[in-house]
C-alpha cells in the first residue's frame, strides 16, 4: 500500500537527532510491548510480515504522532482483537472476561528464549529457476497494491542491475494476500542515484533495495 | 516535522495509578488480559527484555569485525557468508540465515538502511538505536547518504562513493569498517572496542587507536 509508511526519499522530516548514551529500553513499557510482540510470535497466529502490514495499516496521522513502541503497541492491540484473541472490552477493563481461545502455536516460555531471540529462517527450495542473474538490467515494476508489498515507491519504474542472488524466499505480498509463503527469488537490485533522483542526486551514489522476482522485468 | 518521541516525564517507576501515563496504562492492561488469558507467560518477557537488555548488543558485530580484520581466513568467510561465519566462529549463537557482510574500502562506504520499518540486524547489533527509526533517517539516506552522514559527523571525501543498502526484505546488512590505521600487532579483542555500533551500520566511523582502553 502506498501509505506514509514509505518514506524512502521523502524531504521534511527535519535533522537527525542522536543520543549519546541512548538505553536499550527508553522507559520499561517499551520493553514489555517488545517481549510481548517477541513472545506471540509463538501461538503462530500472524506472522512477521502481517504484523509489517498492521503497522502499515494505522492512520497515516497515528503513524506520524507515534513514537516506534508505540506504534507497536497499537498494532499488537488492533491485531489481537481482529484475530479474536482478546477484545476491546477486555483492554479497557485490564482483565480478561474468560480463557484464551485454541491457537496454532502455543504460549511461549522461558526455555523458548533460543527461539525468540533466533532471527527467523525465510529461505525456502526454488520451485523454478531464478530468472535473473547477476549483472542483468531490470526494471522495477511500476505497481501500486493496496495490500502489503516490499517495493519502495522510490524505485518503482527505474532501472537497476541485480547485484545479489539470495535464492527462493518467503514472499511477503503473497503471505499478507492470501496467507501463502509463494516462494520467489529474491535479489539485491543497485540503482544508480542519477537514475532515482535526476540531476538532485549526490554524486558517486548507488542505492540497492532487495527485491523479489514478481517486483522486477528484464530491461 | 518533528516525530514525537519518548515520554521522560512517565518513567514506569510511578507508585501510584495516576503517576502512569496512559500509554504505560494500556501496556500494563494489555500484559495482565494476555496473561489471564494464558498468551504469554511474564517470566519469559522478562527473560526477552534482560536478553536484550544484556546480551544482545553490538560487542556480538565488533567481535565479528575484529576477527575479521586480523584473520583472512575469518574475513573471507564472512564477506562469502556472514550468518554461516559468525555461527561457525562461536560469535554468536543465533545469528540467523540471512546475514550479509558489506565491505568498506578507501574508495567505497557503505550504510544501511530500512526505508519502509527499521529492519536492523538485531542478532548482531541488538535493537536499534531511535535515530536508525527515526523517520528523518529512514526518508533521507537513500536520497542525500552525504548530507545524513555530515549529521553524524562523518565527512567523506568527494571520491568515495556510498554504497545505501535498503534492508527491504529479510536479507540484513553488517557494515565491515576499515581498520584504523597504528593497530599492528593488536589482537582482536583490544581490535574490538574500536569498533562501534555506527561504524557497522554505516553512519560511523571506528574509534582511534588512542581510544582503545
Amino acid at each position: 500500500m502506498n501509505g506514509v509508511h514509505d518514506m524512502g526519499g521523502m524531504d521534511g522530516f527535519g535533522a537527525i537527532e542522536c543520543l549519546p548514551n541512548e538505553p536499550v529500553f527508553h522507559a520499561p513499557w517499551e520493553g514489555r510491548v517488545l517481549a510481548m510482540s517477541r513472545a506471540l510470535g509463538g501461538l503462530q497466529e500472524w506472522n512477521i510480515d502481517i504484523g509489517r502490514y498492521w503497522i502499515e495499516l494505522l492512520p497515516s496521522d497515528a503513524y506520524l504522532a507515534s513514537s516506534y513502541y508505540e506504534r507497536w503497541l497499537a498494532r499488537l492491540e488492533n491485531l489481537l482483537v481482529a484475530r479474536d484473541l482478546v477484545t476491546k472490552t477486555e483492554l479497557v477493563a485490564g482483565h480478561a472476561d474468560g480463557p484464551g481461545r485454541p491457537v496454532k502455536g502455543r504460549a511461549l516460555t522461558q526455555a523458548d528464549l533460543g527461539g525468540v531471540l533466533t532471527p527467523g529462517s525465510f529461505g525456502r527450495p526454488a520451485t523454478a529457476p531464478a530468472r535473473f542473474k547477476i549483472g542483468d538490467h531490470v526494471r522495477a515494476r511500476n505497481i501500486h497494491p493496496r495490500t502489503h508489498t516490499r517495493l519502495p515507491r522510490y524505485v518503482r519504474g527505474h532501472v537497476g542491475v541485480i547485484e545479489l542472488v539470495h535464492g527462493c524466499h518467503v514472499f511477503p505480498d503473497a503471505v499478507v494476500a492470501s496467507g501463502a509463503e509463494d516462494p520467489q527469488w529474491l535479489y539485491t537490485v543497485t540503482f544508480e542515484g542519477s537514475t532515482l533522483w535526476g540531476p538532485d542526486s549526490e554524486a558517486g551514489l548507488r542505492i540497492s533495495v532487495d527485491a523479489f522476482e514478481p517486483y522486477l522485468d528484464a530491461a | 516535522m518533528p516525530e514525537h518521541g519518548h515520554d521522560h516525564h512517565h518513567d514506569g517507576h510511578g507508585h501510584h495509578g495516576s503517576e502512569l501515563s496512559d500509554v504505560e496504562l494500556r501496556v500494563r492492561a494489555l500484559e495482565t488480559v494476555l496473561t489471564e488469558k494464558g498468551y504469554v507467560d511474564p517470566a519469559a518477557l522478562d527473560r526477552i527484555v534482560e536478553a536484550y537488555e544484556t546480551r544482545v548488543g553490538p560487542h556480538i558485530g565488533a567481535a565479528a569485525v575484529a576477527r575479521a580484520w586480523v584473520d583472512p581466513v575469518f574475513r573471507a568467510a564472512l564477506l562469502a557468508d556472514a550468518s554461516a561465519a559468525i555461527a561457525e566462529a562461536g560469535i554468536a549463537t543465533h545469528p540467523g540465515d540471512h546475514l550479509i557482510a558489506v565491505e568498506n574500502t578507501p574508495s567505497l562506504h557503505n550504510i544501511v538502511v530500512c526505508t519502509l520499518c527499521s529492519c536492523y540486524p538485531w542478532a548482531v547489533l541488538g535493537l536499534p538505536p531511535v535515530w536508525y527509526k527515526s523517520f528523518a533517517y529512514r526518508s533521507r539516506t537513500v536520497k542525500e547518504p552525504r548530507r545524513v552522514l555530515a549529521e553524524f559527523g562523518v565527512i567523506l571525501p568527494e571520491t568515495t562513493q556510498i554504497r545505501v543498502w535498503d534492508s527491504t526484505a529479510e536479507t540484513r546488512y553488517l557494515v565491515l569498517p576499515m581498520r584504523p590505521a597504528d593497530t599492528e600487532g593488536w589482537d582482536a579483542d583490544r581490535l574490538a572496542t574500536l569498533v562501534t555500533r555506527d561504524s557497522m551500520v554505516g553512519t560511523g566511523q571506528v574509534l582511534p587507536p588512542a581510544a582503545a582502553p
